[in-house]
């Protein structure tokens, strides 16, 4: 049994310490430890994305990195997004066109959804399917995750374009 | 009505009834990652459990030391097939009749077959103490190939008496499970013989897996003081585990609650009881604490749940002009170590027997034989009715393949060959009887659509240019008309372990005028909590915003067969309108009470009981619903409340027509999809945008099976795709978008008319996909090539074709 490490993780804006085995994937950190349920395990290959988190900034599947390697890190989940009485434009988007069905690969996909508008603001159809081919979803066909997340863009830069 | 009435259309939009495009209500808590599946269920003091599995195909199991993984701080137990043995539990009985190994029992018979079940205090610990347990393996020559496995001494199934017959009858060889038959085999090798013209091809349905993106898993907490077990699991049907835990523990039914939580999608995964089920359950009444089983991807693709496996050749016959006289088909089904099929009881090979398709066929004849082979056990219906896929695959292929032989345009041939509307109800050559159907006209709006004439004629000067060398890439114009037959299903010959298929819907009203309706099927991802409260609000006259719709508690839950083989709308759905309709006549009781009027001189009229010619006296089902809890009506029990079991009197048939236009590169063999245009009939419309979702995601399933998702084996048994490194997946770069469009023919049996579409865009994609690719080929000699059509396979193809040189 390898000693355990003392890990400090900022999740969703709120500071949390813990004991964790190097090895432990930051995933199972996250739902085991954290009770943060959002996102899921589908593969722990990295291939489906349903454990999408954003880690210091930039979106990682949580099913391959160490809980060591993101010790001191910042990380933000789908549950730090929006809040039920004031959900994200993109949580908003995804209801208002169908944009999920079963709801397991849901929260990596707006978490990754939510990233991909800050890379690209305003994208193309294109720009969205190919930033979302990391995140594989088995039952909407994802014609209505894209269009939930283009409304969501328009929606953000009509909000933007309102305030200046 | 008076002044202060809204009008009937404000009223109707006010409930969010039936044809409204409601938002779904679940999406509330999965947007913002407040679902609950299996794996965030924690209970105190939870251990988990994890398998040791076989890395052979097929071998003798000589021992198992547990001792070192015993040993190991933080492991409890390891259960093997000795600790299961006085429980009767190292064997299961599966679906399909037969039997199946919990954990080996002397020998395995596939590569990841269970062997021994640790528990451990978490995870991690569960998994080192797999890669602790010692297993002394004998190899065994192994058989994945079902015709060697038929022609093979080698015996698979020692457990099985030699000669005995199986489940289904007589076997005729050790590794053979069952022949089963329909239609008229004399008949049909007469027609076929004298036929005009006779086509025949060999095809292979390849094997692969539903794989939703949740893997299976279970949490088993047995409370010894109570003697009480609960299950939370990814159970499609909930009630059936129930009774199968109580069979088989012994435990009594009432002290069993099974609670299927959010399910992150079935596609027919999680219709079947696992090994892992059961061990989890054994794991829990063992250390008194509750034991948490969850799957990885890589158990997910190698031992729950194939589909498909199946070997068809087929001969079809028609006159010179096209019409088909005869069908003939038989299959050679490889249901690989242990038959765990999922179907209903009198049909081992589910309703392929609706292969004859859309067409009037005059004769026709299905032999199927099941076989074992190395292989995972399962023959689950992946996202369509009983093994209907199949069954249209190959009718869609002999379509194609006799518009080859006749040198005719397939749509034409589909044209002159369909069951005419007037033939409804219609009995197929193999005995189904086709509730309602109107095949011409939604090939002719489908064919408009796309301006099919245009679409050849653009193809035929492809092929030129592709001759002239001006291009490399050649294009296809695939075709599917595909009926279903969902909704399993009438009692009378419908089981799934002698429990017949109704299904179930129990409605409370509350006095205030909202309600509670629980139902026997379980949501995957379908939406049942908007689409049933909508049926409800049309039924009842409450807003579907007032209405909660709960399953999956058997608890609290009306008993019922459960979600899978498109089956909730069909029967559920029915159920839910039935149990509507009585709250409707006892809310009718009252209204007339609270009117001071007969019965009969009150009727409905959307949200209210009105009286017949003076609609300005009404009683709004809220008024009524608070009567019938505050008020002593003279003759009736207080409350509103109201169960119906329904048994449907026949299955329902939704249809459609499908066409696919794509481009393929011939030095690549990368197919793209330039166009895709569904038409889907499946009677009545609850919600439109819930529909149009599940075809989406039908057709994307359906891609990935006909260019590229497979489970294939290598001769030693070994799986070849079991991450999703080598599993396609499609993901949002590779799908189109889809063009859908819709016909409306009522079920007419079906209280409110609906069919099921859930699996139709699956059942009628897969080969719509697949006549694409074969058909960008046909001018250059294409007769037939199995699916998947990958990028390789399709360039073999052109290779084959001669196109590279």
């Amino acid at each position: 049994m390898p000693d355990k490490m003392h890990v400090k993780l900022n999740v969703n804006g709120e500071d949390h310490e813990f004991l964790a085995e190097p090895r432990e994937l930051l995933i199972y950190a996250l739902r085991e430890k954290l009770n943060i349920t959002g996102p899921h395990v589908g593969c722990e290959t990295s291939h489906c994305g349903a454990c999408t988190v954003t880690l210091n900034g930039k979106s990682v599947k949580s099913c391959t990195v160490f809980v060591a390697q993101a010790n001191g890190s910042e990380i933000n989940t789908v549950e730090g997004l929006g809040s039920p009485d004031a959900m994200h434009v993109l949580q908003e988007n995804f209801r208002e066109h169908h944009g999920l069905q079963c709801g397991f690969c849901t929260p990596g996909m707006i978490t990754r959804a939510s990233k991909l508008l800050e890379e690209i603001p305003n994208p193309t159809e294109e720009e969205v399917r190919f930033g979302m081919a990391g995140n594989i979803c088995r039952c909407t066909g994802y014609q209505n995750i894209v269009k939930s997340i283009l409304s969501a863009a328009a929606e953000m830069n009509a909000a933007k374009e309102a305030a200046q | 009505m008076n002044d202060l009435t809204p009008d009937r259309d404000e009223r109707v939009a006010n409930l969010k009834g039936m044809g409204c495009s409601r938002k779904r209500v679940e999406d509330a808590r999965f947007t913002q990652g407040k679902g609950n599946y299996v794996d965030d269920v924690k209970m105190p003091g939870m251990l988990h459990g994890d398998f040791v599995r076989s890395p052979y195909a097929h071998a003798r199991v000589k021992s198992i030391n547990i001792d070192a993984a015993m040993a190991l701080d933080g492991v409890v137990a390891v259960l093997t097939a000795k600790d299961l043995e006085p429980l009767s539990l190292h064997w299961m009985p599966t679906l399909a009749g037969d039997k199946q190994m919990v954990l080996a029992d002397g020998k395995v018979l596939f590569q990841g077959q269970e062997v021994a079940f640790v528990v451990a205090r978490d995870r991690y610990v569960a998994a080192d103490a797999v890669e602790l347990v010692e297993v002394d393996y004998e190899e065994l020559p192994v058989l994945v190939d079902p015709f060697k496995s038929l022609a093979s001494d080698v015996v698979l199934r020692e457990d099985l008496e030699p000669g005995a017959p199986g489940a289904h009858g007589p076997r005729k060889h050790h590794n053979h499970i069952f022949h089963w038959e329909a239609g008229d085999l004399e008949a049909t090798e007469q027609v076929i013989e004298n036929a005009e013209v006779v086509a025949e091809e060999s095809m292979y349905y390849h094997r692969t897996h539903p794989c939703p993106l949740e893997t299976c898993g279970a949490v088993a907490s047995m409370d010894k003081v109570n003697g009480k077990l609960t299950v939370y699991g990814t159970f499609q049907a909930p009630h059936v585990v129930r009774t199968v835990a109580s069979l088989l523990s012994g435990i009594e039914e009432h002290n069993i609650r099974v609670v299927s939580p959010d399910i992150g999608g079935g596609f027919g995964n999680k219709v079947g009881v696992y090994p892992g089920y059961v061990c989890a359950i054994v794991a829990s009444i063992v250390t008194g604490v509750p034991v948490k089983w969850i799957e990885d991807r890589m158990e997910n693709l190698m031992s729950t749940a194939f589909a498909r496996d199946y070997w068809m050749k087929g001969k079809i016959s028609a006159t010179k002009d096209g019409k088909i006289t005869g069908l003939h088909c038989q299959v050679t089904a490889d249901h690989g170590a242990f038959d765990a099929c999922a179907d209903p009881t009198k049909f081992p090979a589910g309703f392929m027997n609706i292969c004859t398709g859309s067409y009037d066929i005059p004769v026709a004849y299905l032999g199927v034989d099941g076989v074992y082979t190395n292989k995972a056990p399962g023959g689950v219906s992946y996202r369509c009715s009983f093994r209907v896929t199949e069954a249209v695959y190959f009718i869609e292929r002999m379509i194609e393949v006799l518009a080859i032989e006749l040198n005719m345009d397939a749509a034409e041939l589909r044209r002159i060959n369909f069951i005419k509307k007037e033939q409804f109800p219609y009995t197929a050559a193999l005995g189904w009887e086709y509730d309602s159907g109107d095949y011409h006209t939604a090939w002719d709006k489908a064919l408009k659509a796309v301006d099919y004439e245009g679409l050849r004629k653009e193809q035929a000067e492809r092929v030129e240019a592709f001759k002239r060398g001006e291009t490399r890439k050649l294009m296809g114009v695939g075709l599917s008309f595909f009926t279903e037959i969902v909704g399993a299903g009438p009692v009378k010959n419908c089981d799934i372990l002698g429990m017949g298929m109704f299904d179930s819907c129990e409605i409370r009203i509350h006095p205030t005028g909202s309600a509670i309706a629980r139902l026997g099927t379980i949501s995957q991802g379908q939406g049942h909590a908007t689409t049933f409260a909508q049926i409800l609000a049309t039924e009842i006259g409450l807003p579907a915003d007032s209405i909660t719709i709960e399953e999956g508690d058997t608890d609290t839950a009306p008993y019922g067969l459960g979600t899978y083989g498109s089956r909730s709308t069909p029967v559920a759905g029915a159920a839910t309108a039935m149990a509507g309709r009585k709250i409707r006549a006892k809310a009718q009781m009252i209204a007339a009470y609270l009117l001071e009027v007969h019965d009969n001189d009150v009727e409905f009229d959307v949200d209210r009981f009105v009286v017949k010619g003076a609609p300005e006296r009404f009683k709004t089902m809220k008024d009524i619903a608070y009567a019938a809890y505050h008020q002593a009506i003279p003759g009736l029990e207080p409350g509103l409340e109201a169960v119906s079991y329904y048994d449907p009197p026949n299955m329902t048939y939704p249809f459609g027509a499908y066409v696919c236009v794509m481009d393929i590169d011939v030095d690549t063999g990368v197919p793209e999809i330039r166009r895709f245009y569904a038409l889907d009939d499946c009677g009545t419309r609850i919600n439109p945008m819930v529909i149009e979702g599940q075809i989406h995601g039908g057709l994307t399933e359906a891609l990935a099976v006909a260019l590229g998702q497979e489970i294939a084996y290598d001769d030693m048994g070994n799986v070849k795709n079991a991450t999703l490194m080598d599993f396609f997946l499609p993901t949002a770069w590779e799908v189109p978008n889809y063009e859908t469009d819709f016909t409306v023919t009522p079920s007419p049996h079906h209280p409110i008319g609906a069919k099921g579409v859930g699996e139709s865009p699956h059942v009628g994609g897969v080969p719509c996909f697949s006549n694409a690719v074969q058909d960008a080929f046909r001018p250059f000699g294409l007769r037939h090539t199995n699916m998947p059509h990958d990028h390789w396979r399709i360039w073999q193809t052109a290779n084959n074709l001669g196109l590279h040189d």
